[in-house]
Order: C-alpha cells, then sequence, then structure tokens
C-alpha cells in the first residue's frame, strides 16, 4: 500500500488550484444573481404576477386542518383575483382591495407540506423564498411549526402570516417583527373561559392537565391554571404527552386515581379527537368524585375536531376564534362562498387563513408597494370590521389580533354533522386584553422589520 | 495496478469535486438550484458518504444513524447560543460530541452483529428521539426545536465586542453570512473534502481491513486478528461524519429539532445508500441527491402545476391524467419514492451507480475494466434524477 508517490502530491496541488478557480470564477455569478435593481427581496417589480407561499400541514397529526386551511387559500386568491362571489372582500371594512389581484398584479400561490415539523416546515418555505420568489408566507397549525417559520421569515425578509397558531409564543416571546397573527391565543382561552366555567361548575374543582408536549401545549396549561385558580380551582397534575401519540390509555388511566374532577384536555387535532375518545371509553364522564359530576373541558376546541370526536364533545367547553354559524354579514358572506366552492362550512382555521390573506393584500394595496417593511408599517395598529370577528385591531406592539372570543359547548341535539357546536358566551374584547409586557408574553423583542437586502 | 487506480481516483476526486462546485450551473434545467436544496444535497451526501464507511465497507447495517446527526445539530446550535456564531467552533464541538457518542453507542451494539446490531443502533437512535423529544426538553427544547433567542450567551462574540442589536444574529464565518449561496459553497467544500477523506480509506489498509471483515470476519478472526477495534473506528468515524453534517444543517439553519432523530431519518439514509450504490464512492452521494431532490420538489407539485404539465391534453382527459397524477405528487411524493426504489433494487440491485455502469457498457461496447466508474459518469447520473 505504498501508493503515494511525490508525483501523486504536485497533482493534488493542481486539481486543488483547478477547483478552487472554478469555485471562484462561478461564484459572482450566483452571489449576485438576486441583487439586480431590488429594493427588498423577491420584488415582483414590473411582472404581471406576485406569488404568495401557502405552507401548512399536509400530513401528521393536523392534517385535517392543514387542508381546510388550504381550500380557504386557494378561495381566498380567487377572490383577489375578481373571480367567484368575493366572499368576505365585500363586507371588509376599510378595504381598498379592488378585485383585480394585488396592485394589479394576478396572485399566484405555491403550496407546501409542513409535515407538522419544524425542520420540513422551514425547509418547504426556504425553497418557496429562494426558489418561487414568494413575497408573503403563511401558514400554520401547529404552533412549533408558527414560530420556527416566522423566525426564518423575519432572518430572510419576508412578511409571515401566521394561520392558525393559539401558543401565547407567537407573539409572545418569539414574536418577530415581520410576523402578523390573527388567530387569538391561550391566554385569551382562559379569560374568556374562566368566569363560563364558573358559572357552570362552580369554585371548587380539582383539575387534572393532559398537555401536547410543545410550546402551544405549554402555554395553553399555563394559561388555563392561571384562569382556573383565580376562580377557586386546584390543580391536580399537569402530564405532558408527545404530538401524534395516537393512544393516550397510559395517561388515562392515573386519572381515576387522582383525585381530580375535572380533565383539562390541552390537545389539538388528531390528538384531541383520541383523547377524548378514549377518556370516554374509560368512562371518566360517567364518574362521580366527592359526589360531583367528572367533567372535561378542550380549551382550544374546532368544528373538525367535534367532527371527529363524534357524540364524544356533547356538552363539554371550550374556545374558538369563530364559528360558522355566527350571524353577521361578513361570516355569513364566507361560509356562502366557501360553501358554493366546497360544499360544506369552514372551519376556524380557514377562516382565520383567508383573513390573514385578505388583510395581507388589503395592507400590500395600502402602503402601495409590496416592501416587507411598508406592509408591516401599514399593518400595524390597523384597525378594521367585517371579516366575522366584529371590530378588530392588530396591536402594533406584539402584532397580535385583538377582539372578541366566542366560548361554546358542543350540542346536545345538533342538526347537522357540521352543527356541532353551540356559542355559549362572545367574550368581549376587554375582558381577554392583556398589556404587551405581560408576564406570559414576556422575554421578546418585534426586532426591527427586516427587507431581505 | 496500485498507480493506475491512483490516478483513477483523483480523476473520480476531480471530477466530483467539479460537479459538486457547479451545481448552480446543472441544475438550472432541474428547477434545484436554490441554495436550499443545493445545501441539502450537499448535507445529505456527506452523511450518506459516512454511512457508506460503516455500511458499504463493514457490511454492518446501522438503523441508528440519525442520532449522531441529530446529536450534531444540537451541539452546533448550543455553540451558536454560548459561545459563538462563527461555524468553526459549531463544527468542531458536534463532531467532537457525535465521535464521543458514536463511541459509547458502538461499544455496546458492535458486540452483535448482523441483525441484532441494526437492531440495537435502531434501539439506541429511538431512545435517543425519545429523549430529546420530551425528557431532555431544557436541552433540546422537545418538539418546538432549540433555537436561537436575543438573550442568548455568546460568551465569545461578547469578548471579541460584536454588538447585541434587536435582531438574531447569523451564523458566519468571519462575517461572511452562512446562509445562501456562501452557505451553499461552504458545505460543498466540507462535502469535497469528507469525500476525500472517504477515498483515502477506501483505499488505505484500514479500509481493505474492513472489506476483509465484510467478506469474512470469522476467518478474519481466525488470522488472529481482533476485528472489534476496526469496527469500531469505522462506526465512529461515520458517526462523525453525521455528527458534521448535522453541524451543517444547523449551520445553513440555525434550529435543531427532535424529529432528525426519528427512526425515518435513519432509514432514509439506509435508503439513499442502497439507492446510490452500496460500496462505491460515488453512489451515496448520488442516492441522497435523487432523494431530496424528489423530497423537496414533487412534494410541492399541486393541481395548478400539473393542469400546466397536462396543457396539451383535452379536457376531460385532462381531469383524469391531472387526478391520477395527483396521487403521486404533492403529499403522494412517498409513494412515487418507494416505487422508484422498488424498481431500482429489483432491476439495479447495485443502486444507481449499477446503471451507470451498464450504461458505460453499452456506449463502450465491450469494458476493458468492471471497475469503479470514472468521474463523467457522476454527471450522467444525476441526468436521470
Amino acid at each position: 500500500m505504498s501508493k503515494k508517490t511525490t508525483s501523486a502530491w504536485s497533482r493534488r496541488d493542481v486539481l486543488k488550484a483547478s477547483a478552487a478557480s472554478t469555485a471562484i470564477a462561478g461564484a459572482p455569478l450566483f452571489f449576485t444573481r438576486h441583487a439586480y435593481g431590488a429594493e427588498y427581496l423577491n420584488n415582483p417589480g414590473s411582472n404581471s404576477t406576485v406569488t404568495l407561499g401557502f405552507n401548512v400541514p399536509q400530513s401528521g397529526a393536523y392534517a385535517d386542518e392543514g387542508a381546510d386551511e388550504l381550500r380557504a387559500y386557494k378561495l381566498a386568491v380567487k377572490h383577489l383575483n375578481g373571480e367567484g362571489d368575493g366572499g368576505m372582500m365585500n363586507t371588509m371594512q376599510p378595504s381598498s382591495l379592488k378585485g383585480n389581484g394585488i396592485l394589479g398584479k394576478k396572485v399566484e400561490y405555491v403550496t407546501g407540506d409542513t409535515q407538522t415539523k419544524s425542520d420540513a416546515a422551514r425547509a418547504s418555505a426556504k425553497r418557496m423564498i429562494e426558489k418561487d420568489g414568494v413575497v408573503m408566507v403563511t401558514g400554520g397549525s401547529s404552533s412549533g411549526v408558527a414560530v420556527a417559520v416566522q423566525s426564518l421569515c423575519q432572518d430572510a425578509g419576508v412578511i409571515f402570516m401566521a394561520g392558525l397558531t393559539h401558543a401565547n409564543d407567537t407573539t409572545g416571546k418569539d414574536k418577530k417583527a415581520n410576523g402578523f397573527r390573527h388567530f387569538f391565543n391561550a391566554f385569551m382561552s382562559g379569560a374568556a373561559l374562566g368566569p363560563v366555567l364558573k358559572n357552570a361548575y362552580g369554585t371548587e374543582r380539582n383539575a387534572y392537565h393532559l398537555t401536547a408536549d410543545y410550546n402551544w401545549g405549554w402555554t395553553q396549561e399555563q394559561s388555563i391554571q392561571a384562569s382556573t385558580e383565580s376562580i377557586g380551582w386546584s390543580t391536580a397534575q399537569k402530564v405532558l404527552t408527545p404530538v401524534g401519540a395516537g393512544d393516550f390509555s397510559q395517561y388515562i388511566t392515573p386519572i381515576l386515581n387522582s383525585g381530580a374532577d375535572t380533565l383539562i384536555l390541552n390537545h389539538y387535532g388528531k390528538d384531541m379527537i383520541n383523547s377524548l375518545t378514549q377518556a370516554i371509553q374509560f368512562g371518566l364522564r360517567d364518574r362521580q368524585v366527592d359526589g360531583k359530576d367528572f367533567q372535561i373541558i378542550v380549551p382550544l376546541f374546532s368544528r373538525l375536531m367535534a367532527q371527529g370526536a363524534g357524540d364524544n364533545i356533547k356538552g363539554i367547553f371550550g374556545s374558538t376564534n369563530w364559528h360558522w354559524s355566527l350571524s353577521d354579514a361578513g361570516s355569513q358572506a364566507f361560509v356562502k362562498s366557501f360553501g358554493q366552492e366546497y360544499g360544506f362550512p369552514p372551519s376556524q382555521a380557514a377562516h382565520t387563513c383567508y383573513v390573514q390573506t385578505l388583510l395581507y393584500a388589503d395592507a400590500v394595496e395600502r402602503a402601495g408597494t409590496f416592501e416587507p417593511c411598508e406592509v408591516v408599517a401599514s399593518l400595524e395598529g390597523h384597525k378594521f370590521d367585517g371579516l366575522g370577528n366584529g371590530p378588530t385591531e392588530y396591536r402594533a406592539g406584539d402584532h397580535q389580533c385583538f377582539k372578541d372570543v366566542l366560548v361554546v359547548k358542543g350540542k346536545e341535539n345538533p342538526s347537522s354533522q357540521f352543527d356541532l357546536l353551540e356559542i355559549v358566551e362572545v367574550t368581549p374584547r376587554a375582558q381577554v386584553e392583556y398589556p404587551v409586557d405581560h408576564e406570559m408574553f414576556a422575554g421578546g423583542d418585534l426586532g426591527t422589520c427586516n427587507n431581505g437586502v | 495496478m496500485n498507480k493506475l487506480s491512483a490516478v483513477s481516483d483523483w480523476i473520480l476526486f476531480a471530477g466530483f469535486s467539479i460537479a459538486v462546485l457547479s451545481m448552480p450551473v446543472w441544475l438550472a434545467p432541474f428547477g434545484a438550484d436554490y441554495p436550499d436544496l443545493m445545501q441539502r444535497f450537499a448535507i445529505f451526501g456527506l452523511f450518506a458518504i459516512g454511512f457508506n464507511i460503516l455500511f458499504g465497507l463493514t457490511g454492518y447495517l446501522s438503523f441508528g444513524h440519525a442520532a449522531f446527526l441529530g446529536i450534531g445539530s444540537y451541539a452546533a446550535v448550543w455553540s451558536f447560543k454560548l459561545l459563538t456564531m462563527n461555524v468553526l467552533p459549531a463544527i468542531m464541538l458536534s463532531v467532537v460530541v457525535a465521535g464521543v457518542f458514536a463511541f459509547a453507542v458502538g461499544y455496546i451494539s458492535l458486540r452483535r452483529s448482523g441483525i441484532y446490531f441494526s437492531i440495537l443502533t435502531l434501539a439506541f437512535a429511538q431512545m435517543s428521539y425519545n429523549l430529546a423529544y420530551s425528557v431532555l426538553t431544557p436541552i433540546t427544547n422537545g418538539e418546538t426545536g432549540l433555537q436561537l433567542t436575543l438573550s442568548d450567551a455568546r460568551v465569545i462574540d461578547g469578548i471579541a465586542g460584536i454588538e447585541v442589536t434587536r435582531t438574531l444574529p447569523f451564523t458566519n464565518l468571519f462575517g461572511l453570512k452562512m446562509s445562501g449561496m456562501p452557505g451553499f459553497y461552504f458545505c460543498a467544500v466540507v462535502l469535497i473534502i469528507g469525500f476525500f477523506i472517504s477515498i483515502r480509506i477506501f483505499r488505505s489498509p484500514f479500509g481493505t481491513m474492513l472489506k476483509g471483515i465484510k467478506s469474512n470476519q470469522t476467518r478474519m478472526a481466525y488470522t488472529g486478528l481482533n476485528t472489534r477495534p476496526y469496527l469500531l473506528w469505522a462506526f465512529i468515524i461515520s458517526g462523525m461524519y453525521a455528527g458534521l453534517a448535522g453541524a451543517l444543517m444547523a449551520v445553513t439553519d440555525p434550529l435543531a429539532g427532535a424529529e432528525r432523530m426519528q427512526w425515518t431519518a435513519s432509514g432514509e439514509v439506509v435508503l439513499m445508500t442502497i439507492l446510490g450504490g452500496v460500496g462505491t464512492l460515488v453512489g451515496p452521494f448520488l442516492g441522497a441527491a435523487f432523494i431530496k431532490y424528489f423530497e423537496n420538489i414533487f412534494s410541492a407539485y399541486n393541481s395548478t402545476n400539473l393542469n400546466q404539465v397536462f396543457d396539451f391534453l383535452p379536457d376531460g382527459i385532462q381531469a383524469v391524467a391531472v387526478d391520477v397524477a395527483g396521487l403521486f405528487v404533492g403529499s403522494g411524493w412517498h409513494l412515487t419514492l418507494g416505487l422508484l426504489f422498488m424498481v431500482t433494487v429489483i432491476f439495479l440491485p447495485g443502486g444507481i451507480m449499477e446503471g451507470v455502469r451498464r450504461l458505460g457498457l453499452l456506449v463502450t461496447g465491450k469494458s476493458k475494466k468492471n471497475k469503479a466508474p470514472a468521474a463523467g459518469s457522476s454527471s450522467t447520473a444525476n441526468e436521470h434524477s
């Protein structure tokens, strides 16, 4: 094995040099690719189209929500381009939308699968930004993913319009200047649910938490615990469960002997369907603890989950961002055009994604440019109405929307397979509002907006 | 003979380097010439090349190599958080940590061979995954993933007097931003170095020893040789490659998630190696590029794209064609990959490299030597992908 000779070394030098020179000669071509005439990343310039990126879970525990989000995005693009009946574009106030795309450019879109994993979501968002040249990325359904993609968009220099993400962190400790959230958050759920639970179940209860083990679960558990303890409840135990576990029986058996009389399920999507179904199969709701009926609470409820859980959701309290049975003009217009397109009513995930797309388009129209920093400025502090939640404000301090919150309950006698939740109370905005530096949201900084160049 | 193979190795190395560095040019027609995907080609290519040192040379099939990838990522992100945003300390730390961990896992797992070894490594990887996912959350941040924050210590950066701003700092190589194209070139250079080391190992006495273990370990033992240390070193080296790949993932995108350690990720690198050609030098890289291309390009196809593709068909047929093709793209890309994998394994058991060799035979008529393929073939093979 004495194959190395001195001649091999000189050959190596030649090769090294040639490889290096190839790299050096080639490099400038690529470093400068996006540099021409752009004062911000992915400037559509004089193109006749503009591209948006829809990054949703198409597989994993939140796939149902993702599919509905994608339907809403497609509908929003249709309406922005002046096709269909216009949906909530007709009820939105104030509105600068003209139905001829955004700033006269036809809206196109690319889609990606987040797989409900931060890694895959970032890869997919990067593809949209680097390859497809999107000016805005939107999507969600997992707060872990939303936080990861939001920080990517901040670093890259595009706008992120969060879809369904409910963790306090998204506009709390992980808030970013380029990111905006229309959806409500765990703190608001807690604040809205507290009084309702007090009326329904009294002030002496012992709660057991099962919590999805990631940032959303953590912040929701914290919020609900604070809220229930403030009405006098005690907390028996808090147990973390992995996302997408499928079988929750090993987490449910211990509840039977814990002395708790209330189970709080900080689960979402298929996880919530599974854990709730199994909790009921274990007979939790038929139990009596110290003379009190055992109760289950699902703080974040959605119609899609209710559909999956079937009869099990009857009488269970929760909160939601929006529900299709609302009777205001915006909601009705949206339900009508979504129903015509797909044959069933939209979920709250679909609603927030549709609204976010419209809000982005409107902000661009008002700013007169796609430049991220201008769009940020035009969204900050923006007040609007007619999008299904009543008067709403994008707070400048943390880019969180403030609006009324719905407390809902699983309907005892549903009239159709979609009519599963009844609205118990509309909690006014004032009751769920909190200061920007509230302790559950502290530790982050919006930073400065990034144009990407 | 020796001299001849040395020359052909140099040609292979040169061809490989040029092909890798010129990826932005020749990948353009495939729509894959954007930094993120090319970074992935380089990173997973490196991962597979390292895996091949164990699997290709010794025949020991590890089903837990993703654990080292994940550990490398976590180590790198912690280096960014605690020490400095410069990538070199992060990479060194990752390789060392992954090497130490590989020693521990290898020391235990290599007591068995064959399927028992595979199961042991799989068990270790799943343990690491579950630890990262739900037990060691203070270190790994669980499902959310370990990310940079404004309040990180960054001791060395602090001493060096780098100003703290309101935006997150970026990973850099002495000031050169490590995302986008510079990030790709950095990964490409590391890949080329990794490839070079892999050639040297293949051609070294150590490599020959490993091949001996693969062909007949019992006979090796009869000659009075203790094979364990050789195996352990091969395991550690491939673990360090995986750690390096994990570090590069964190370099180009400073985030580490537990899903990198999941068994599917371990399985993926096995697929890459087999698809490209086990035991060949270039094969694992080709397999990695092939799979990553599918994952990123096919999964992004939606009905709008398909409608454009089938635009030439009459309306009724177009709708059917789009529906049928829709099963194989978007979220159904796994289906396409599975089919292609089956076809490859059934008809080309030696992977892409065997296909290249057969093509070479077709072109030259009769071959002079059925040895490893020459340099130019790497780009030919990629045209299939």
